[in-house]
């Protein structure tokens, strides 16, 4: 028996289900590339903060003062926590009937996420509160804050989504476009995590290590 | 191509491989960040080094996370996505490192 | 529940109209005359609309429509229309500075501020970018033998997000001011400290709102010109509109988003106190610029592919040969894709950097040319000794060919800083990006217009006309922008609302003169379309091949039925359409119909376009609850609509073969014509085959063609 040859990035339904495998390409595909676009402007907000971060601290704190390695470590195991969790829910959708494991796989990744905004914004409120660190303190905070934000905004984005599926997986059931919408939402989150990496090594570890 | 009429209790031997993946994917994901904030956090590298080191440990753990996360690798018949991203990345590079070069020169010649 | 809760800092005297009033001045007067129009043209509309009883075809045929015709001809009109706004105001900004010689003239600086602000904001997010869009949007599926694009629903919402965008700006010209900062925004001017007002908050929105649109449309097409290409058409069998067209499409999905970057972070800084690009506090002003032309550079490159497409396309339509260098047009066309990244400081070579930074990417400019001369000469050599009909495309490319040329030497002057520090922000590099826009990509456009309009529309464009108009437009862009180039190099600055060096005059004059052609050969584009809706029966073209076409659009009936091809056509080569023809092989019948799948009209496009444009207004004026509003209405639709699963209708296979037979039984028993009737009355769209092109016929031995 052949190897199943995948057509596009993440989970493949060639298996399971031969309908969805053949529209997902082009669709996958649409959403890869809208990604790659996303990833710009990451690159553009990471490029920014690269110069800000050293040029632009002006009369405001200096990232080692501000950022708090323990909790940017909690952050970074909750949402790669939740990526793995994500691909479980979509190893449900291939090949398990029952919705109640994808339902309870989307669900956990959910709350991982939203754990995960939690304490950014916990760490947004301690900086406030204890350093005067506000986005308008600063060329480096401003910076800082957009970046992150920008992130957050994405996985809160991420989780809204996450509902509406949920929602139409319990009343339109796993159909083809259902599917289609889950793969895209697991690379879309996969993609956060990608990010996230980038995030917590050139801003919190470099940060402070600078 | 058997289409597969999975139970729901019992997951048939094919998603083992792909569960394995996911485990493989996260135990060297969780490696590497602990080694990155180790390093940090025990204060062994700062300065120019600290970036070298860093960047390359996100740089192996991104390639993780594409590799057991995302499924891209060599294979032909997707070969378009992986043609994708090595084209971003170099516009990725371009912009990062173009906007760093130009800023960073801009602000030397202002001191 | 005060004034400003309701309508945030919108007030009465916010209104265009009441300027005029309250302090009048002729620069009032142009203002109000300006809203005047807006008003009175919004008017005018809804009356049309409502006599002819045209409010539900409008709604139910155009815009729910997402078929790519229908969305590829909206681009188009709203290119038009902004078009005759950004031409106008150009023309203000002439004469002002023709009165403006030792007096103030008769702008106010703040007004014309404003105007070469909108001037080039315009021209470039609402004239150029939808007109390629349009442009692509109509013939690229018809090229690949595609029936729609990949994503139509996602292409009409940008579409309406184009459309939100331009609506914003004209809604300028009524309520508000607009920014005075140029089309390239630069803080800390734009910034709220010296700009306090709602002017570049108008720009911000309504260039954001443009470009998620184009990024969108990047995408769409990127998918589908490497997903729904028809069987056997490889890449390098798509015609080179098609590789233009990708290549545009990555550049679209790649450069947009600094933009965004760069405009949110000034609206941040503008709304809520960051400082990204402020003058102190850790702000870095220069940054701006460098995003701002990490996306502006690649920007020129999307306008000007696509019209580099459009040329390779008209000239081997009308030299009636295979075009010259297939193959190095397309690597040229992707080299000139790729160096356009690395390019973008040459926009800022004053800006402050070191002499090595600027001999790099002076250099890395430089070799742009390259590629694009290697393109010239695939031009040129397909002209050599070919069958050359003197059509009016055919003189918009021939004009493109010698004026561009020189533009493009002006480029390469400009690469190299040392120059380019004589003559940055010089009436010079004015004339210069002039040279490379109207000959290069207005005039690619208006070429495309004439190749193409038989197709969409089914009747020919009145050939007289159009070339009285290139008659026009062509001696008004050389006598409009080339005295710039010598006031720039004398020293005369950009943007300058008034003058007192008496060596300028004359050439000012002359640039006002070459305005006027300018305006008036657009004038006989428009009595050109005029002419020919009213001759319409004697320039129809139903059987929809009036120039002997080589590729697979002029295969279809004109105007094409809504699913473009009644059965997906299999290719075997190049120049598809052609090589059928003259094996016999066109017009057959095929040997079976099958129903046929169509995405359905909806109404999410048009409700997304309402809500962003309220949205953005809201921001503009500060009005939170509308904004708040907006948003969420904007973001129900998207989900309501996932909802939706009856989201495509079939069409029966009877209907498909009836109409395809009866089209394919009126060409075959039309005899063709030969190129000399092309422009003539007998011309039903069916081409004779021509000298070249019998088969069995021995090929002269004077033809050039190109190996690859």
């Amino acid at each position: 028996m052949n190897a199943p040859q995948p057509l596009h990035p993440g989970v493949n339904l060639d298996v399971t289900d031969r309908k969805s495998h053949e529209k997902a390409s082009e669709v996958i595909f649409g959403f890869w590339i809208f990604l790659m676009s996303d990833l710009v402007l990451f690159a553009a907000l990471f490029a920014t903060y690269a110069a800000m971060s050293t040029q632009g601290i002006a009369q405001g704190p200096a990232p080692s003062e501000v950022f708090d390695l323990g909790s940017a470590f909690i952050e970074t195991l909750l949402l790669l926590l939740s990526s793995f969790t994500f691909g479980f829910a979509i190893l449900a959708m291939k090949y398990s009937t029952s919705r109640l494991r994808l339902l309870a796989w989307l669900g956990v990744t959910a709350v991982l996420g939203a754990a995960f905004v939690a304490f950014e914004l916990h760490d947004y409120y301690v900086m406030i509160v204890n350093n005067d660190a506000w986005p308008q303190t600063s060329g480096f905070l401003s910076a800082y804050y957009l970046l992150t934000g920008t992130h957050a905004v994405h996985v809160s984005a991420g989780i809204l989504w996450m509902i509406v599926l949920a929602v139409q997986v319990m009343t339109l059931g796993t159909n083809p476009l259902v599917k289609l919408r889950l793969l895209r939402l697991a690379l879309f989150w996969h993609m956060l995590d990608i990010v996230w990496v980038g995030i917590f090594t050139f801003v919190y570890l470099f940060g402070v290590a600078a | 191509m058997n289409l597969k009429t999975a139970s729901n209790s019992v997951p048939p031997a094919e998603p083992r491989n792909e569960q394995r993946n996911y485990c493989i994917g996260l135990c060297l994901a969780l490696v590497l960040t602990v080694i990155a904030f180790g390093l940090v956090w025990l204060k062994m590298v700062s300065g120019t080094q600290a970036l070298a080191v860093l960047g390359v440990l996100a740089l192996v753990q991104v390639v993780v996370h594409l590799r057991f996360f995302l499924h891209i690798d060599l294979g032909k018949s997707h070969r378009d996505d992986l043609m994708l991203i090595l084209f971003t990345s170099l516009i990725l590079l371009l912009i990062v490192l173009g906007t760093i070069w130009i800023l960073w020169d801009q602000h030397a010649r202002m001191m | 529940m005060s004034w400003e809760t309701i309508f945030g800092q919108l007030g009465w005297d916010s209104l265009v109209f009441t300027g005029a009033i309250k302090h009048p001045s002729a620069s009032e007067f142009v203002a109000f005359g300006a809203g005047s129009i807006v008003v009175l043209g919004a008017v005018a509309v809804v009356v049309l609309l409502t006599a002819m009883r045209w409010w539900g075809p409008l709604w139910r045929d155009w815009l729910t429509s997402v078929d790519h015709k229908k969305i590829g001809i909206m681009y188009i009109v709203i290119a038009l229309v902004m078009f005759l706004r950004a031409l106008i105001e150009a023309g203000v900004m002439r004469s002002q500075q023709l009165a403006a010689y030792d007096s103030a003239g008769y702008l106010s600086a703040d007004h014309f501020g404003q105007l070469f602000t909108t001037h080039g904001t315009i021209m470039i997010f609402f004239v150029a970018m939808p007109f390629i869009t349009g442009l692509m949007n109509y013939v690229m599926p018809l090229q690949i033998g595609a029936r729609d694009v990949s994503f139509p629903l996602l292409n009409a919402i940008s579409l309406m997000l184009t459309a939100a965008g331009a609506g914003l700006i004209m809604v300028s010209l009524v309520v508000g001011e607009f920014s005075t900062g140029g089309w390239s925004g630069y803080p800390p001017f734009t910034g709220i400290e010296f700009s306090p007002g709602e002017g570049v908050d108008y720009w911000i929105w309504s260039v954001t709102l443009a470009s998620i649109g184009s990024t969108l449309t990047g995408l769409n097409f990127a998918v589908t010109l490497y997903k729904k290409r028809c069987p056997g058409m490889d890449m390098f069998r798509m015609p080179l509109f098609c590789w233009t067209t990708l290549c545009t499409s990555i550049l679209m999905i790649f450069a947009m988003a600094p933009l965004t970057v760069a405009t949110i972070m000034l609206a941040l800084d503008r709304y809520l106190g960051f400082h990204f690009f402020t003058n102190g506090d850790g702000g870095n002003m220069m940054n701006f610029a460098n995003l701002f032309w990490l996306f502006g550079h690649p920007e020129v490159y999307i306008l000007l592919l696509p019209a580099l497409g459009v040329w390779s396309e008209v000239v081997s339509t009308f030299v009636g040969k295979r075009i010259y260098g297939y193959t190095s047009l397309v690597y040229a066309t992707m080299c000139i894709a790729v160096l356009s990244f690395g390019v973008w400081l040459h926009h800022f070579f004053t800006m402050g950097q070191s002499a090595n930074v600027n001999a790099i990417f002076g250099i890395a400019t430089m070799i742009i040319g390259i590629p694009t001369g290697v393109k010239v000469y695939d031009w040129i050599l397909t002209m050599y000794r070919g069958r050359i009909r003197i059509t009016t495309p055919m003189l918009f490319h021939i004009n493109f060919l010698l004026t561009f040329v020189l533009g493009g030497m002006t480029g390469i002057l400009l690469a190299n800083p040392t120059v380019d520090f004589q003559v940055h922000n010089s009436l010079f590099l004015i004339a210069h990006f002039h040279n490379m826009i109207i000959p290069g990509v207005l005039f690619g456009m208006f070429a495309a217009v004439q190749y193409w309009f038989p197709k969409a529309f089914g009747f020919r464009l009145h050939e007289g006309w159009g070339k009285a108009a290139f008659w026009s437009l062509a001696p008004g862009f050389l006598l409009a922008f080339f005295p710039l180039y010598w006031l720039g190099m004398n020293g005369a600055p950009r943007r300058t609302v008034m003058w007192s060096d008496p060596a300028f005059y004359p050439w000012l004059a002359l640039a006002m003169l070459g305005a006027v052609l300018l305006l008036v050969g657009t004038v006989f584009l428009l009595v050109q379309i005029g002419v020919s809706i009213r001759q319409r029966r004697q320039l129809a073209v139903p059987l929809g091949d009036p120039w002997d076409g080589r590729s697979l659009e002029w295969s279809i009936p004109s105007p094409p039925p809504a699913w473009n091809f009644a059965v997906v056509p299999q290719v075997g080569g190049r120049d598809a359409f052609t090589e059928a023809k003259k094996n016999g092989l066109a017009y057959r019948s095929p040997a079976a119909y099958s129903d046929i799948e169509m995405p359905c009209n909806s109404m999410v496009a048009p409700l997304i376009g309402i809500f962003t444009f309220t949205l953005a207004f809201a921001l503009v004026w500060h009005i939170w609850w509308l904004a708040v509003l907006s948003f969420i209405v904007v973001w129900g639709v998207v989900i309501a609509r996932s909802f939706v699963s009856q989201t495509h209708e079939i069409i029966p296979a009877s209907r498909v073969e009836a109409e395809n037979e009866a089209f394919l039984a009126a060409a075959r028993a039309t005899p063709g014509v030969t190129r000399d009737l092309e422009m003539s009355p007998e011309n039903r769209g069916k081409a004779a085959p021509d000298r070249l092109e019998q088969a069995g016929q021995k090929r002269p031995d004077d033809v050039l063609e190109s190996a690859i």
